[in-house]
């Protein structure tokens, strides 16, 4: 199990905004009545999403309270998922996989450039707080090893400069374009397709 | 090789585009009505005789799936849920019919669901797929524009809705009783089964729980024949098969392509051969990382389908095919794979929850020469009480690996770890022999 504590400083106080209370409620109504609690774990990114990309405890009581469900309940779902932040990340939260199939192809190199350009230890904001960094299990994106996350953004095929330039962008504010870092097309084997070539050419 | 016509996923690669009128030009919603009208138990016969299997990992007919939910509705509603939440280190295909194929899913969705009378259809996908995810949501709303889903879906005179449910980052949740909690708003910790979803489920209703590759090969099934589909591939490991092959291989990629085919061809024609040629290759993970590892004996003759590699001592899983060459430490990559574990176990039984981290440490050690030589049997020894001992195949799905590794690497190990038993007495107290190897520095 992996281990998760919130944060030490808390705000005082948590509310949704217009646009959150809008979402949340056309996600409520996704469910049958009577089990609003199923819409405990989109709440809580919808949460996440207002407050900067992190949980505070405030707004798991709020959502408890919005449910009508225990808080101890919304605890318990927030702690239990490794996708909810309980303390501050950076504006831009890189993730990097570093299980077995990133690993064989060079992951620790992807590491590494973490660890030059944004901090020396993951979890930790960079100098200029925009940022934050950390190893995660499996992303789901292994023939494009080795990769890593950016917000909601995949960076694939990845080697250590490139990943070095492509932080170096994210550190002066700009948006590198996600996708395929060695210009393949999505998941096709690489200058050796075989299959449907007739749609490639086409 | 397979032909290119017999390829359910024509768009796999994305080289048309996947909206609705692109996706009809490949054939889908074209006679969805043709296909409810000839009625349930045509459409569960035909799934049954095209012997399709589950593509989650499990390999469960189908068709027989389906069977179990009850024939008439009663007080409760049925339920279809989509298991999408792929996680198994080494696979990628869902995410791939998420992003280019989402009306071959959406359609299979409306055909299964009336197969087992559901109204509403939650589709499960794992919250770091949130962009896959909004392209499944843009495709599920030009469906409902187009008519395709709602009220009368179709012209099939079915209602159906389908919304999508995002998870958070936990691999228990791609067990299907774990993903009905999460989904009910829960923590993502397995049921004990039986009951069976398939009679009290979701909300303690009727459900059905399909992995998302099952659910988009049934609506071509249906079209071009259970025969066909059977033809392909050998008996009882039928049709096709999205794999994806990643790791030491000149050009990683997501291949369809027929059951019981050479994995040797999959990584030589498709994959473009091994890094540093063929006879560089160590090792195979042939199903995902929870399949034990194949040796490179017997990856020359090896056929990949679930019967051929069951009788290897493995399995197809879910068909994420990861190469291992000699020159990575295969310890070190089973001893991150146990990392992986130790890292998702749920924590709900104990032989899991404190047998995976313990797995990850030996596994450790031994990784850098610094177990003892008691060590490797006790290594095998906990892996057995693990498997068989838990909730949900979680517990097989982490200690097959170490096991497999055991197996094939043994003499590895034992050349590499061969420092004297801390304690010279045999006793029978395994945890004990652990806590004093913990307390040594840098252990």
């Amino acid at each position: 199990m992996s281990l998760r504590r919130p944060a030490k400083d808390q705000p005082d106080s948590f509310e949704f905004n217009a646009s959150s209370l809008e979402a949340a409620n056309s996600i409520v109504a996704k469910y049958p009545e009577g089990k609003q609690h199923s819409a405990v774990m989109a709440l809580l990114y919808i949460a996440q999403r207002q407050n900067n990309n992190w949980i505070p405890l405030a707004a798991m009581k709020y959502i408890a309270k919005f449910l009508d469900m225990p808080y101890i309940k919304v605890y318990e779902v927030a702690t239990f998922y490794t996708m909810y932040n309980l303390s501050p990340v950076g504006k831009y939260f890189v993730q990097v996989c570093t299980t077995t199939p990133c690993m064989i192809r060079g992951a620790n190199q992807l590491v590494e450039a973490c660890k030059e350009k944004i901090s020396k230890n993951e979890c930790e904001l960079s100098n200029d707080k925009s940022c934050s960094w950390m190893e995660v299990e499996c992303l789901g994106a292994c023939v494009n090893a080795p990769m890593m996350q950016i917000n909601d953004d995949y960076f694939e095929d990845l080697d250590k400069q490139k990943t070095l330039d492509i932080l170096d962008k994210i550190l002066n504010g700009e948006t590198p374009r996600p996708g395929s870092y060695r210009g393949r097309v999505n998941n096709e084997p690489e200058n050796n397709r075989k299959t449907l070539m007739d749609l490639k050419n086409a | 090789m397979l032909k290119d016509q017999d390829r359910i996923f024509q768009n796999l690669y994305n080289d048309k585009g996947s909206d609705v009128s692109s996706s009809q030009e490949r054939g889908d919603w074209v006679n969805t009505k043709e296909i409810t009208d000839k009625g349930r138990d045509w459409i569960i016969n035909e799934i049954k005789e095209s012997q399709l299997r589950g593509r989650g990992g499990a390999g469960f007919p189908t068709g027989l799936k389906w069977s179990f939910a009850p024939k008439e509705v009663g007080s409760r509603p049925h339920y279809l849920v989509i298991n999408g939440d792929e996680s198994e280190p080494g696979t990628c295909k869902d995410r791939d019919i998420l992003r280019f194929e989402p009306h071959k899913l959406i359609e299979g969705c409306l055909i299964a669901s009336y197969a087992v009378q559901a109204h509403v259809c939650y589709i499960y996908i794992r919250g770091e797929y949130f962009l896959d995810g909004q392209k499944l949501q843009a495709a599920i709303d030009e469906a409902y524009e187009k008519k395709l889903l709602g009220k009368n879906a179709a012209g099939t005179g079915w209602d159906l809705d389908i919304y999508i449910h995002y998870g958070a980052g936990a691999y228990i949740c791609g067990e299907e009783t774990a993903l009905l909690e999460s989904i009910e708003g829960k923590k993502g910790q397995p049921r004990l089964k039986p009951p069976f979803p398939a009679l009290i489920g979701l909300y303690g209703c009727p459900t059905i729980i399909n992995n998302v590759e099952t659910i988009a090969v049934v609506p071509t099934i249906l079209r071009r024949g259970g025969k066909w589909f059977a033809s392909l591939g050998r008996e009882k490991n039928t049709g096709t098969k999205i794999f994806c092959i990643s790791g030491n291989v000149n050009t990683p990629c997501n291949v369809e392509e027929e059951m019981n085919i050479p994995l040797r061809e999959l990584i030589e024609v498709h994959a473009g051969g091994v890094i540093g040629g063929w006879d560089n290759l160590q090792a195979v993970i042939p199903g995902g990382s929870s399949m034990p590892l194949i040796p490179k004996e017997k990856c020359e003759t090896l056929t990949m389908d679930f019967d051929s590699l069951m009788a290897e001592k493995s399995g197809l899983g879910t068909a994420g095919i990861v190469v291992i060459n000699k020159d990575q430490d295969i310890i070190k990559c089973m001893a991150r794979i146990a990392r992986f574990y130790k890292h998702e176990s749920c924590g709900q039984c104990t032989p899991c929850r404190e047998g995976s981290g313990w797995m990850w440490r030996m596994l450790e050690r031994m990784a850098k020469g610094d177990a003892t030589k008691d060590e490797v049997d006790m290594l095998g020894d906990v892996t057995n009480q693990i498997a068989g001992h838990t909730i949900c195949a979680f517990g097989e799905g982490s200690s097959w690996p170490v096991q497999g590794l055991l197996r094939h690497f043994k003499k590895e190990i034992e050349k590499r770890n061969n420092l004297d038993p801390i304690v010279q007495k045999k006793n029978n107290i395994p945890y004990l022999v652990d806590q004093h190897l913990l307390d040594k520095k840098n252990a």
